[in-house]
């Protein structure tokens, strides 16, 4: 009996990975337009000051950095966030993508891969670039909204750091896709779980952790910047 | 009168006596020196011959003296599109002492290209799927001027997986698709720049070969092909030239193709260096001293130390013959001066071939290290086929190859050839296996596509090439042997046998021979073609 031909996924890391921006970015883009001038001041002065706290937390550990990033969302509407998620990947994503992330994701195609796009960052923030990139799914985080107003915290389960090779093979496990022939890409060192879950890991503008964990497994290192 | 040495039948071809000095072998980025039986035949290259009195002069004659086409000159006008394809680092090796040949090229053709008001030209680098050059090599190869005029925009790398780069240009009779560069392909003109350092470079395959892509690759670079070509280096019995040549001649029905090919001699080495050009037994006291204090810095220095050392030093190559015009009137011209330099007269097959691997292949050149896979392909490949008629080792014969085999690999040059010679090699050896199951999936790999276009990756399909150079090796030879290797599991994945010593591996390739085998010892580098009678 003929068997049919196993398929497999690209798994793309967004932030640092196919775009130079990050998710604090994204928030600082919502800081500075609130609907009043004064609460767009208020909440650009507590995001400038929370930067430093927010590199230190992430250097400790991704997930503590969500915990903790994503109150900051506290209180703002649903429809408002959505609305200005079009507008922030205009302004602030689109220029921002890696010219040859356009190339990594055709050749995925081409290669026979379905691409997915894998981020901590909140789901309604990258609709608009997954579509733009083409890419058949989006794997991101949701935020909490009760009666439209963001609660702060994520609904679970949350993707961060081990958690994205659990997600990735729920997926995998979905959508009959083989892990072992999968390829995952990512620029932080706190994707290594998610990277070590794929056969095919790639380590993409690396930070220095990750770029040595690639050397040491000799995993491809790709420069899209 | 004093008689010559009666093992001196002839300058290149010598018989070890009881009396004869030990032979200088290449061992990676060291030396062995090693005592050989007596009656052992050591083939020597031959000497370099005269060079060119003045190339530029000699360039700016072959320009206006074409063969088989019209003067460079008489088919400029301005407004023509031009594109001008140079061989990228893989030629010579090692690279050659500045102004390297294509420099001095590419000025004469540019100054040309200036007076006639072409100004719409570009200059690509016909790298297939070699790696990129770097911005620093390129600058070593066309000069400081030429560089800085053109480097990025008008002097780049040849993209073979650039989104509509590649244009097919038709079929062969035998069905092979024949692919180049868009730029090139659109082209009024498409001048190529060659450097010929052994037979199996420039005519058709310049074109067809280094501006083409993985698919443009495939009638020729498969183990069907490869196993069919006795040597590569003899193009009459090739078929890798043959179906690069047909797929040429497509070539030249659709573009205007203009050639400028050299040949070099072969002064490898010169200065501190010089005694490796010689015989050992005309070895003068100044040259044993020499020869035994680089031995000994050597011996305290650290492999990566030896490597960089190496890899600075550059041949004192001189050219030695130019030719411009049409393809085939041109390649011939520059094969026979190749083969002038080259070709050694031999008489008889030999049981046991001994030969020394040294640190550089085309595919390593400013690499961190020459990795297993391309250790294989310098042995069952490159030295195998170093013959013209029929090889110089008999059937069932005996390779012994002198390499430390260390499990190095540059991450950067060779990431696929990582995972091929750790996943693909330790399941099977058989090239068409290999083919069939895994040269598509690294050929498509979007990381080594990625690693290709925007580093200097080998591509993803390059590593199987590597194992299929060595096929027609593989099938005629009865066993390898490698002397000196460093560890167990890389011998064993190439299916080689280890030997500490090379009077062990003597041994052991006469008990598969016989007591009477006949040894012989390819003294190379430099290059040298056994010419067999």
């Amino acid at each position: 009996m003929h068997k049919a031909r196993p398929t497999a996924a690209a798994f793309y890391d967004v932030d640092g990975t196919l775009v130079r921006t990050n998710i604090v970015h994204a928030f600082a883009y919502y800081a500075f337009n609130q609907p009043t001038p004064w609460r767009s001041l208020k909440k650009a002065a507590r995001t400038l000051i929370s930067v430093p706290l927010f590199w230190a937390l992430d250097q400790y550990s991704r997930k503590t950095f969500n915990d903790f990033f994503y109150r900051y969302y506290e209180g703002q509407s649903e429809d408002r966030l959505r609305f200005l998620a079009e507008e922030m990947f205009e302004e602030v994503l689109k220029p921002a993508i890696f010219k040859g992330a356009y190339d990594l994701i055709r050749e995925s195609r081409r290669a026979g891969l379905r691409t997915v796009l894998v981020s901590g960052a909140l789901d309604f923030t990258l609709e608009s670039l997954a579509q733009h990139l083409g890419v058949d799914d989006l794997i991101a985080n949701r935020m909490e909204f009760k009666d439209g107003i963001a609660t702060g915290k994520l609904i679970p389960p949350e993707l961060a750091g081990p958690n994205k090779a659990a997600v990735l093979r729920d997926y995998c496990q979905r959508h009959g896709l083989e892990m072992a022939r999968s390829y995952a890409f990512s620029d932080s060192y706190s994707d290594v779980p998610m990277l070590a879950s794929v056969g095919r890991p790639t380590a993409v503008n690396p930070d220095l952790r990750l770029k040595t964990v690639a050397r040491s497994y000799d995993w491809p290192i790709v420069e899209l910047r | 009168m004093k008689a010559l040495p009666k093992y001196k039948a002839q300058e290149s071809v010598v018989y070890i006596d009881t009396d004869s000095a030990p032979r200088i072998l290449f061992y990676g980025e060291d030396f062995l020196l090693e005592d050989l039986p007596v009656g052992t035949r050591v083939i020597y290259p031959r000497k370099p011959l005269m060079p060119l009195a003045n190339p530029r002069a000699a360039i700016r004659y072959a320009l206006t003296h074409p063969e088989g086409a019209e003067p460079l000159h008489a088919q400029l006008r301005p407004g023509l599109k031009v594109t001008i394809a140079v061989d990228d680092i893989s030629l010579p090796l090692p690279p050659m002492q500045r102004p390297d040949a294509r420099q001095l090229v590419l000025e004469a053709v540019l100054e040309m290209l200036a007076d006639y008001g072409v100004d719409d030209y570009e200059i690509v680098i016909a790298v297939a799927l070699h790696r990129h050059m770097t911005a620093a090599e390129v600058r070593r190869m066309v000069g400081d001027k030429i560089f800085d005029a053109h480097w990025p925009d008008r002097l780049y790398n040849h993209d073979a997986e650039a989104e509509g780069g590649i244009v097919e240009l038709g079929r062969t009779a035998h069905g092979e698709p024949v692919r180049i560069n868009r730029r090139c392909a659109e082209s009024d003109l498409l001048i190529y720049v060659n450097i010929n350092l052994v037979p199996m470079d420039g005519g058709h395959k310049s074109v067809a070969v280094g501006l083409t892509d993985w698919e443009g690759l495939r009638p020729h670079h498969n183990p069907t092909a490869i196993k069919k070509s006795w040597s590569y280096m003899d193009p009459k019995n090739s078929e890798l030239n043959h179906s690069a040549t047909r797929q040429g001649r497509i070539v030249d029905e659709h573009v205007n193709v203009f050639h400028i090919e050299t040949a070099l001699n072969n002064r490898m080495f010169s200065g501190p260096l010089d005694f490796l050009m010689k015989n050992e037994d005309d070895f003068t006291e100044a040259d044993r001293i020499k020869f035994q204090t680089i031995k000994w810095a050597l011996s305290k220095t650290p492999r990566v130390a030896r490597r960089e050392i190496f890899m600075r030093v550059p041949a004192a190559y001189e050219m030695i013959a130019v030719h411009a015009g049409a393809t085939e009137p041109v390649h011939k011209k520059i094969l026979d001066a190749c083969f002038k330099q080259y070709a050694v007269p031999v008489r008889g097959q030999c049981d046991i071939l001994i030969s020394g691997i040294p640190y550089i292949s085309p595919y390593n050149v400013n690499s961190k290290a020459l990795n297993p896979l391309l250790v294989q392909v310098m042995a069952d490949g490159y030295f195998f086929n170093m013959y013209r008629g029929k090889p110089l080792l008999r059937e069932g014969g005996v390779l012994i190859v002198a390499h430390p085999c260390t499990d190095s690999f540059d991450p950067v040059h060779h990431p696929s050839y990582i995972e091929f010679f750790n996943r693909c090699l330790s399941e099977t050896r058989n090239a068409e296996q290999l083919r069939d199951k895994y040269e598509e999936e690294f050929a498509r790999n979007p990381s080594y596509i990625e690693m290709y276009r925007r580093g200097n990756a080998y591509h993803g399909a390059h590593p199987f090439y590597m194992w299929y150079w060595g096929e027609n090796g593989r099938q005629h030879m009865g066993k390898v042997i490698v002397v000196g290797a460093d560890n167990a599991h890389v011998p064993e994945i190439l299916g080689w046998e280890r030997a500490d010593t090379l009077a062990e591996a003597i041994s052991m390739a006469r008990q598969h021979m016989g007591r009477s085998a006949e040894i012989t010892l390819l003294h190379h580098p430099p290059i040298l073609i056994a010419d067999m009678e």
